[in-house]
């Protein structure tokens, strides 16, 4: 027996050092770019910048708070999140609901018609011609309504449904007389609040993150969210971004620009990224819990 | 007399519960609009679309996008790049099993849970970050990948507009993302593993590593096997965001995937037909993967989606 326990210690060692050299590489970098937003931009372009910061500066952030089209993507994008989730949430529970019920005739074919846009769908060219053909290219709308509901989500929602909400009670309230609005606004929503919450979350995530839709729909740029934004000053490079900063700074050197853009990069990062990193840890269990009741099929 | 009665039934359903199909209204209309109207559009590939005459007034010609696409020069380069990084990426659907059994196996808990929730953290960043992310630190002349490689000697390399380096920084920085949070659904599959497996198996003499291979692999074998085929549903189109952001004129040679190009075709070139009848083309491989390999799972270990 002392023979295994003792290669069982070893294993642990080895296991916990693994683990542990994993999760190091992972958050190296999100260490780097914070440190870099508050680090002088030559100490980090050179490379002597590497893990803390150096010689501190709150430049960059003054920069992005400076910055116009930041501010308009910023807001734009918390509008398109919130109006988005909200839509989301509206059509999903009710839904979600019914199909959950058993009195529900033709459930079957109510969720083949679902599931089924899981496995096929328009493609891309179809479904763009469906958004402008409705008139919302360059508009809200072409963020917030295509891709509002997917069949995962109502999947998720009917099984919490069927699992948290008992026959008995349902059974109970309509020989009392309750219609199924008073039921689900009264009896259903208050005890689906853990749900509604992962709901509501996942689909904000996603809204939050989300470019593609943004690219193809708008041209607009009052209408751009934040991660067009984004994509101008990181990876485009356009410093037509930094107009503001520049018209401050009327004649700027070159290699003041360099340094300015830089600054500006590592900012940008954590002001767009920061509001889910902070939130996502006190949340985990919800995203958790989301993405088990996801996984769980009949 | 029978039909009687049940379309009797069915009216008496319906005036008590009209209610619930009020409910389930608006998602159907969603889905008939935004899902079913562009499958019914996708006839626009066989077709000559005009803006005038609409996805259902326009001309028939068959399958001559289709023809046109497959006898292309760039055909083969576009199929076999989606190809590779596709299966390059599923090449690494181990990984996440492989963190989760290690996670499983730590006696620390609070360890554990911080080992979690930073691991998480990469999944919470938009593409664009990473991409962003990328590009700075892959810098030729800032970046702090070519600093330490300058520190050892070696020539600064400008990876992201290689094309020999592409397909390693999508898998690579995608998996960076992913890896914490795949881990999710095989923890709590492992949590549900009975202990008594483990006790019977302590008493015979089994070590740690022989436990787990004989006794937590087989008994996430299920999930592992379904997240496989869901991976395979998704197999040709995974990630093509990404790609879109990640790719240059320098390094298209390997980043030029179906979808980037149904995208450069379709809505900036504005070749409906032609690119939907690329995405159609697309989707029909992805349809006929899924299909066989939850055929195969079905018979092989009677886990399967449907």
């Amino acid at each position: 027996m002392s023979k295994f326990s003792l290669s069982d210690k070893a294993f642990d060692r080895l296991n916990f050092f693994l683990v542990l050299m994993i999760t190091l590489i992972i958050i190296y970098p999100l260490i780097f770019v914070i440190s870099a937003s508050i680090s002088d931009p030559h100490a980090v372009n050179t490379g002597r910048m590497w893990l803390w910061p150096v010689e501190i500066t709150v430049d960059g952030f003054i920069r992005v708070f400076q910055n116009e089209a930041i501010w308009v993507g910023y807001r734009n994008t918390i509008m398109y999140t919130v109006i988005g989730v909200s839509i989301h949430l509206t059509i999903l529970l009710p839904a979600a609901y019914a199909l959950s019920r058993k009195e529900l005739m033709a459930k079957k074919t109510f969720l083949w018609i679902i599931l089924f846009t899981m496995l096929f769908n328009g493609g891309l060219i179809p479904t763009y011609l469906v958004v402008k053909n409705l008139g919302m290219v360059n508009t809200m709308w072409a963020i917030v309504i295509p891709g509002v509901i997917g069949a995962w989500s109502i999947l998720v929602a009917r099984t919490f449904f069927q699992q948290t909400i008992p026959d008995q009670l349902v059974e109970a309230s309509k020989i009392d007389g309750a219609s199924d609005i008073y039921l689900f606004f009264k009896v259903v929503l208050p005890l689906s609040l853990p749900m509604i919450a992962v709901m509501g979350l996942f689909h904000g995530v996603a809204l939050w993150n989300q470019y593609f839709n943004a690219l193809i729909y708008l041209s607009d740029e009052q209408l751009f969210p934040l991660q067009l934004i984004l994509r101008q000053i990181l990876i485009l490079n356009e410093t037509s971004a930094d107009s503001a900063a520049t018209a401050a700074g009327a004649a700027q050197s070159f290699a003041d620009q360099v340094k300015t853009a830089s600054l500006v990069k590592y900012a940008v990062i954590i002001v767009s990224s920061l509001p889910l990193l902070i939130v996502y840890p006190f949340l985990q269990r919800f995203f958790v819990k989301g993405v088990l009741i996801g996984s769980v099929k009949e | 007399m029978d039909q009687m009665k049940k379309r009797y039934q069915i009216t008496t359903n319906f005036r008590s519960n009209w209610q619930l199909y009020l409910f389930l209204l608006p998602v159907l209309t969603y889905f008939f609009v935004f899902h079913y109207i562009p499958m019914y559009g996708v006839q626009i590939a066989f077709k000559d679309y005009f803006a005038n005459l609409g996805m259902f007034g326009s001309p028939w010609v068959g399958f001559e996008h289709f023809v046109r696409f497959f006898e292309s020069y760039y055909f083969w380069r576009l199929l076999k790049n989606t190809i590779i990084l596709n299966a390059y990426n599923l090449l690494l659907f181990p990984l996440p099993i492989i963190f989760a059994l290690m996670l499983n196996e730590l006696r620390n808990g609070t360890f554990k849970k911080w080992t979690q929730t930073l691991t998480y953290a990469p999944h919470f960043i938009s593409v664009v970050v990473v991409v962003g992310m990328l590009v700075a630190f892959l810098d030729p002349n800032t970046g702090i990948i070519n600093h330490v490689l300058r520190s050892f000697g070696i020539e600064p390399v400008s990876f992201l507009t290689s094309p020999e380096w592409f397909r390693h920084i999508y898998v690579w920085s995608g998996q960076w993302q992913s890896l914490g949070w795949g881990t999710i659904i095989y923890l709590a599959a492992l949590a549900g593993v009975n202990p008594e497996l483990h006790e019977a198996a302590k008493v015979d003499g089994a070590s740690r590593f022989q436990r787990i291979l004989h006794i937590n692999i087989p008994s996430i074998l299920p999930t592992i096997i379904i997240l496989f085929i869901l991976n395979i549903g998704n197999f040709m189109q995974i990630g093509f965001e990404k790609v879109l952001l990640m790719q240059n004129n320098l390094n298209s040679e390997t980043s030029d995937i179906i979808q980037t190009f149904v995208y450069e075709t379709g809505l900036l070139e504005g070749q409906y037909s032609f690119a939907a009848a690329i995405g159609l083309f697309e989707s029909a491989i992805n349809i006929v993967l899924l299909i066989t390999v939850n055929h195969i799972a079905r018979k092989v270990s009677s886990n399967s989606l449907w």
